[in-house]
């Protein structure tokens, strides 16, 4: 279990998914901007010599976060799962040797090997009757986490309000979060809930569709619209903005209409792993 | 059409700063300075001279991740850019004081660099950001290092070998494509809202 999570930890850092990549390839032939070409190419050029010098694909280690799907009959506990996980990031940051970024937020003094106090971030799901265990690991780099806005909007702001703060929150983030990338969306529940389902979106395999029509069409309008707003790769300018839009909801209070975005650099880092209840690791990237 | 520019720093000659402009493509030789926050922090905030010479220099925005070989030696592990915003108060001074002559990060700077860089004779090269892999092969050798108690944000030196491709974001010339694309999204969301 602890070196399941080294391994995916530093896997995620070396080695982009293949939907990323994809996606990737995809924009480079879509975007007709000569700076915006430039930008794409180079990180295809990255990407590749990540792969050949077996360097990481980007220096921003980032911050570490899991999501547990854990069944009712899996032999470990959760409290064993999270300890696990955090000596695995430390194991990985200390082996590899990984930068490492975590600080004690008023102090900024270094806090250890990319953990500290309620880091690594582990968020949880159980899953009744089954004894397996999935794991996510995405780590999230301070560029792209630097621009995630919350806002408050009432329900009379509708459908349209949640489209403009969208908008608005993407350009105002320019070329900061090293676009193009995912932009996650969290709509409903509460302030504190809709900022954990856009992270949750950010970290879907990209250009899934959430299972809800209304949403997922959505998903699909500001995916267009955002890319019309021309900010492009690097916010140097340019047709791609966003490979894509995530977006994740959850019921509300009648009175509440709360919208929030979590961005996601194109360095979007993503691994995952089955572990069943004898222990045996199958590492994918299918969730 | 935008064209490419060969350039070695440090670079003292203002012409070839003035040719370049917004939207251009640099590739650089010989060196560059790696500085962060802290870096600028303790020249600016607390008064203190940095230790190695910046006249003519390119500046990077960085906190490399490497491995200690003995007193003062470094090899590289992953050197990657951080993003700018951050360190644009840092703009004027860095030309005025010590001749500077561009500044290469990512995410580009805010329009307040625009007059300071044009009337020093400054430029802003935009890096692809997390494009560290890359990077870290164009860096040829950390050749010294000042301020070690600040790492990883010490004032390092760096000889580079093809380093970039760079685009130049802000021009001396009061140029910005950070400026240029933020007005025309500006615009285009306002059409966009009325639309929806
Ligand atoms: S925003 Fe992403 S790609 Fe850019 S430097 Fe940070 S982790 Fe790397």
């Amino acid at each position: 279990m602890l070196g399941a999570a080294a391994s995916l930890y530093v896997w995620a850092l070396r080695d982009l998914p293949r939907d990323l990549r994809e996606a990737l390839a995809g924009a480079l032939e879509r975007e007709t901007s000569v700076t915006g070409i430039r930008v794409l190419e180079t990180i295809h050029r990255n990407v590749e010599v990540a792969d050949t010098e077996r360097n990481l694909v980007c220096q921003d280690t980032g911050i570490a976060v899991y999501y547990c799907r854990v069944g009712e009959r899996f032999p470990l506990h959760p409290a064993g799962i999270e300890r696990a996980l955090k000596a695995g990031t430390e194991r990985a940051t200390v082996e590899h040797p990984l930068r490492s970024n975590t600080v004690h937020t008023l102090t900024r003094e270094s806090t250890g090997a990319n953990v500290g106090y309620r880091v690594p971030i582990v968020h949880w799901e159980f899953v009744p009757g089954w004894d397996g265990l999935d794991v996510k690991c995405v780590p999230k780099g301070s560029g792209s986490e630097n621009m995630s806005f919350l806002k408050m909007l009432v329900p009379a702001d509708g459908v349209n309000g949640i489209k403009r703060f969208v908008l608005e929150s993407i350009v105002e983030a320019g070329g900061k979060p090293c676009p193009p990338g995912i932009v996650g969306i969290g709509i409903g529940g509460s302030a504190d809930y809709a900022l954990h389902l856009a992270k949750e979106a950010i970290a879907r395999p990209i250009g899934t569709r959430n299972p809800d029509p209304l949403v997922a069409q959505l998903e699909d309008e500001l995916y267009g619209l955002l890319n019309e707003t021309g900010i492009g790769p690097m916010g140097l300018g340019g047709d791609v903005t966003v490979l894509q839009c995530h977006i994740e909801h959850a019921d509300t209070h009648m009175t509440l209409n709360p919208v929030a975005v979590n961005y996601q650099c194109w360095a979007a880092r993503r691994t995952s792993a089955h572990i069943g209840a004898d222990g045996a690791v199958d590492y994918d990237r299918d969730f | 059409m935008t064209v490419t520019h060969k350039l070695t720093f440090p670079l003292n000659d203002p012409a070839a700063i003035l040719a370049l402009r917004a939207g251009d493509e640099v590739v650089v030789q010989g060196h560059v300075i790696g500085i962060r926050d802290r870096t600028q922090i303790r020249i600016f905030d607390q008064g203190i001279e940095p230790p190695i010479d910046l006249t003519g220099a390119l500046l990077l925005h960085t906190a490399p991740n490497v491995r200690k070989l003995g007193p003062g030696r470094y090899e590289k592990l992953c050197i990657g850019t951080t993003t700018s915003a951050r360190m644009v108060r840092f703009t004027e001074g860095l030309g005025e004081r010590y001749g500077v002559r561009a500044i290469c990060g990512k995410g580009g700077f805010p329009d307040q660099a625009i007059e300071p860089m044009q009337r020093l004779g400054m430029v802003y090269l935009a890096i692809v950001g997390g494009a560290a892999a890359l990077e870290t092969t164009q860096i040829e050798e950390i050749e010294d290092v000042a301020w070690e108690d600040l790492m990883p944000e010490c004032l390092w030196k760096f000889r580079v070998k093809d380093f970039g491709p760079l685009t130049v974001g802000i021009d001396a010339h009061g140029n910005s494509l950070y400026h240029d694309v933020q007005n025309r999204a500006r615009q285009r969301l306002e059409q966009l809202s009325a639309r929806l």
